[in-house]
């Protein structure tokens, strides 16, 4: 038998948006129960990562009309304009409460928040703490989080399935990591705020705990992912390791470098116009990869591949000290340069996934009392290519906005008869006891999870190939089938990671399917979909978001329509 | 490529399920010269024996996750060189904590003690998002920004000698923390922190040892925080005999 818990919200993940979500909703209703269970502890969660800001309109020469045309012209015109238009109207109150709640902010000499420059903002709208943003926001939230009574936490709680009925999903099943027991945690309503899915590919920033989980939960019931061909490479990774280095450094004047020192987004034509290293994400790793494939890039004496520079010297020591001292501090102790007086290799590394599980503009799915905020989802803020920057504070406006909605929908909602959900949360106990120390064929969780790294690094690039990306397709259908001959060699139940790895591998796998099922169909450029084939953006044929639908005869594809009528299509060019 | 060495790990294994008490497991294997020694661990599970457990995630220093014991000094794993050590090194869990395996430790008194010193800001009337931001200068700002830079990696806790003889003492991080509130302008519940502080043992068994700045990854400075913080708190007491404390605060 197992263990059940009765709440009202299940909150599954405890980063930005998770944490938002909990405080939304223990804000709007005290009297609630409200669980939220994560992974790992939440001040581990993978918001803490991200450095450089997080986007609002704060200055006078802003406007809400100038942060939606930034938006909607960055995501190549894929966004929706209405869920643009109610982010950026949102945005600087979101951050306010974040100030409220003691987020050490930047700030200016007469004491307001300062903000820097960012890729494809037109004018300063980024706030920041240092170049530590993310960590500052996930301690703020988590630590405000600890004031209300009424959030239960289950810290290091893997969950394995949303509990589904009758059309409805009413709980999750979830693994205690410590224990290896399976528990039944039931509620009227369940919010997805698991991140991303970076690890799906061996180049990136994302820390291990970025498996996707979220999405595959999702999937696995029936609810469609969206855009999921449109992952971000950001610009600037550190070599070997792919460590982020923050956007920020080019929003405080840092230059990028080819071989022979020249500022190749200033003297060569790569459609950022005078924008030059403040261009856009997609086309700052676009100008890089070309600049590298020219014979333009820089070797790393002992180290394989081509890098380009990035040059902060001229910003001078006090600078780098005063606004970007995590930079100074990653870079020496993990590329071995002192960013003050030398530049530092980089070349573009997965960062973000703009795609993820359908919502509307609520957060809500397609499945009764499910949402999804944050990375996992796509609301269709972030289009073809996200802006830097406004992930943070997506985080924050749907996380708030998913918690709210939750709460408001579980006043007409019970879980019923509670007797299919637990069964179900019993099935997947059975299933996890099975498959822990499973002897199966010989296939290795590592070696499976580096053969999918590759065929997605080949096949879902920074430039991709109707060639290349069939190839994946079909690379990642044997991987699903060699994913069956897995053996593992843990079998206790305490704190036991390689099920935990074998669990993540298998919701990495459902993402690499939708991802390269939804590229392959997409034969245009479009924000990070670049096609080698296809070199142009096709309005006609393509100005619609792609679903893919998981079935039993594997997966199906189907388009929806994008919500514009407010910003007419036109050639983005900068 | 680079040339590759050999080193041997010396790492502590442990499952309660099957292990009276821990023990040591020897592994021997082929590094490059820059790795971490979360590296090697992760080569180690990924290659040798997928049964070591250990924590981690972000491989960038500011997660928290993999601190472990090195050589028999507390480490963050991810950022500590393995070419700052000889040919065998030994790695165990964090000191001052249960193991629940191998090299995971038991975190929940520290998340306990975290909360105590209700690290979340505190005012009488809550602001309202239409009043906009508050105010804070650059020199408000630096009295309490480099105690906010914890990442909870809990080596000042492995490193701490009263932590282990004093049950009641809240710990360098969680101090720290309360402390770093207390000095926020925008915060008015430092005399809420203070009487945390001043509970039995809380604070005061501090023996200033210096052995949780010394440790720290990321220049927290709790030694100080905890020194500020006992003068504050006195200091909050003898004036609680004489000024009218102002309205609730939550």
């Amino acid at each position: 038998m197992v263990d059940v818990s009765r709440h009202d919200v299940v909150i599954v993940g405890g980063g930005g948006a998770g944490l938002r979500a909990a405080i939304a909703a223990s804000e709007l209703n005290p009297e609630i129960s409200i669980a939220l269970v994560s992974k790992v502890y939440p001040m581990r969660s993978h918001t803490v990562s991200a450095e450089g800001g997080a986007a609002a309109i704060a200055r006078d020469d802003d406007s809400l009309e100038m942060h939606g045309y930034d938006t909607v012209k960055g995501s190549d015109f894929l966004g929706d304009q209405d869920v643009i238009q109610y982010f950026v109207e949102q945005a600087p109150k979101e951050l306010t409460r974040l100030e409220h709640w003691g987020c050490p902010w930047s700030r200016n000499e007469d004491g307001s928040v300062a903000t820097r420059a960012f890729g494809g903002m037109s004018t300063k709208r980024t706030w920041y703490a240092t170049d530590k943003v993310g960590f500052h926001m996930l301690h703020t939230l988590f630590q405000t989080s600890m004031k209300f009574g009424n959030v239960d936490r289950y810290d290091e709680h893997f969950v394995t399935k949303l509990l589904v009925d009758g059309g409805v999903c009413r709980g999750v099943a979830a693994l205690d990591i410590r224990t290896g027991e399976m528990k039944a945690i039931l509620g009227k309503a369940v919010i997805l705020t698991t991140g991303g899915g970076g690890k799906v590919w061996p180049f990136t920033t994302n820390g291990n705990i970025k498996t996707g989980d979220g999405m595959s939960l999702a999937y696995r019931e029936g609810v469609p992912l969206k855009d999921m061909e449109f992952v971000q490479y950001h610009p600037t990774g550190l070599p070997g390791t792919g460590i982020l280095i923050t956007e920020a450094t080019r929003g405080e004047g840092g230059y990028l470098l080819n071989n022979e020192g020249e500022r190749f987004l200033v003297t060569r034509d790569y459609g950022v116009g005078n924008k030059a290293e403040l261009g856009p994400r997609d086309m700052i790793s676009r100008a890089i990869t070309q600049e590298i494939a020219a014979g333009r890039g820089v070797e790393i004496p002992g180290k394989p591949g081509r890098y380009a520079h990035l040059d902060l010297r001229h910003i001078g020591e006090e600078k780098i000290m005063a606004r970007l001292p995590f930079v100074r501090e990653l870079s020496k102790a993990y590329a071995n340069v002192d960013p003050v007086h030398e530049p530092i290799p980089i070349r573009p590394v997965l960062h973000y996934m703009m795609g993820g599980v359908d919502t509307d503009i609520e957060a809500r799915t397609s499945l009764d009392g499910l949402y999804a905020a944050g990375e996992v989802a796509c609301v269709s803020l972030n289009g073809a290519n996200r802006l830097g920057s406004n992930s943070l504070t997506e985080c924050l406006v749907f996380g708030a906005r998913a918690g709210e909605h939750a709460t408001e929908y579980i006043k007409g909602a019970s879980v019923g008869e509670e007797g299919p959900f637990v069964q179900q949360a019993e099935a997947e106990a059975a299933r996890i006891d099975a498959f822990r120390g499973r002897q199966r064929g010989g296939e290795k969780i590592a070696k499976v999870r580096e053969d999918m790294n590759t065929a997605m690094e080949d096949g879902t690039g920074v430039y991709r190939e109707q060639a290349s990306m069939a190839k994946a397709v079909k690379d990642i259908a044997e991987l699903r089938q060699r994913f069956e001959q897995v053996s593992l060699d843990d079998s206790s139940k305490i704190f036991n990671t390689e099920l935990i790895a074998g669990l993540e591998l298998g919701n990495m796998l459902d993402v690499a399917e939708a991802v390269t099922w939804a590229a392959v169909q997409r034969k245009e450029s479009r924000g990070a979909h670049a096609c080698s084939d296809y070199p142009t953006r096709n309005d006609t044929e393509y100005l619609h978001h792609s679903l893919v639908y998981h079935s039993p005869e594997g997966p199906r594809f189907d388009k929806k329509e994008v919500t514009l009528g407010v910003w007419e299509p036109e050639e983005r060019k900068y | 490529m680079s040339e590759k060495l050999k080193k041997t790990f010396i790492v502590t294994r442990f499952d309660p399920d099957k292990d009276e008490v821990p023990k040591t497991q020897t592994y021997e294997i082929e590094v490059e010269p820059d790795w971490k020694i979360l590296d090697a661990l992760n080569h180690i599970k990924d290659t040798v024996d997928p049964t070591l457990s250990h924590r981690w995630s972000c491989r960038m220093a500011v997660c928290g996750s993999c601190g472990m014991t090195v050589n028999g000094e507390p480490k963050l794993t991810c950022k500590d060189p393995l070419s700052s050590y000889g040919d065998t090194i030994e790695i165990s869990p964090l000191a001052n904590f249960p193991i629940v395996r191998d090299l995971v430790v038991e975190l929940e008194g520290f998340m306990e003690k975290f909360q105590e010193v209700k690290p979340w800001i505190m005012v009488a009337k809550e602001r309202a998002v239409e009043e906009g931001t508050t105010r804070q200068s650059p020199e408000e700002l630096a009295d309490f920004k480099g105690f906010s830079m914890c990442i909870n990696c809990m080596l000042c806790y492995s490193a701490c000698p009263v932590v282990s003889n004093e049950p009641e003492f809240l710990g360098p991080a969680a101090l720290a923390l309360g402390h770093r509130y207390n000095q926020d302008t925008r915060d008015e519940g430092s005399h809420v922190r203070n009487a945390v502080f001043r509970d039995e043992g809380a604070i005061f068994s501090c023996s200033f040892a210096n052995e949780c700045s010394e440790v720290c990854p990321k220049n927290v400075n709790p030694s100080g925080a905890i020194q500020q913080a006992k003068l504050a708190n006195v200091i909050d007491w003898a004036t609680s005999f004489v000024v009218k404390r102002g309205e609730d605060v939550s």
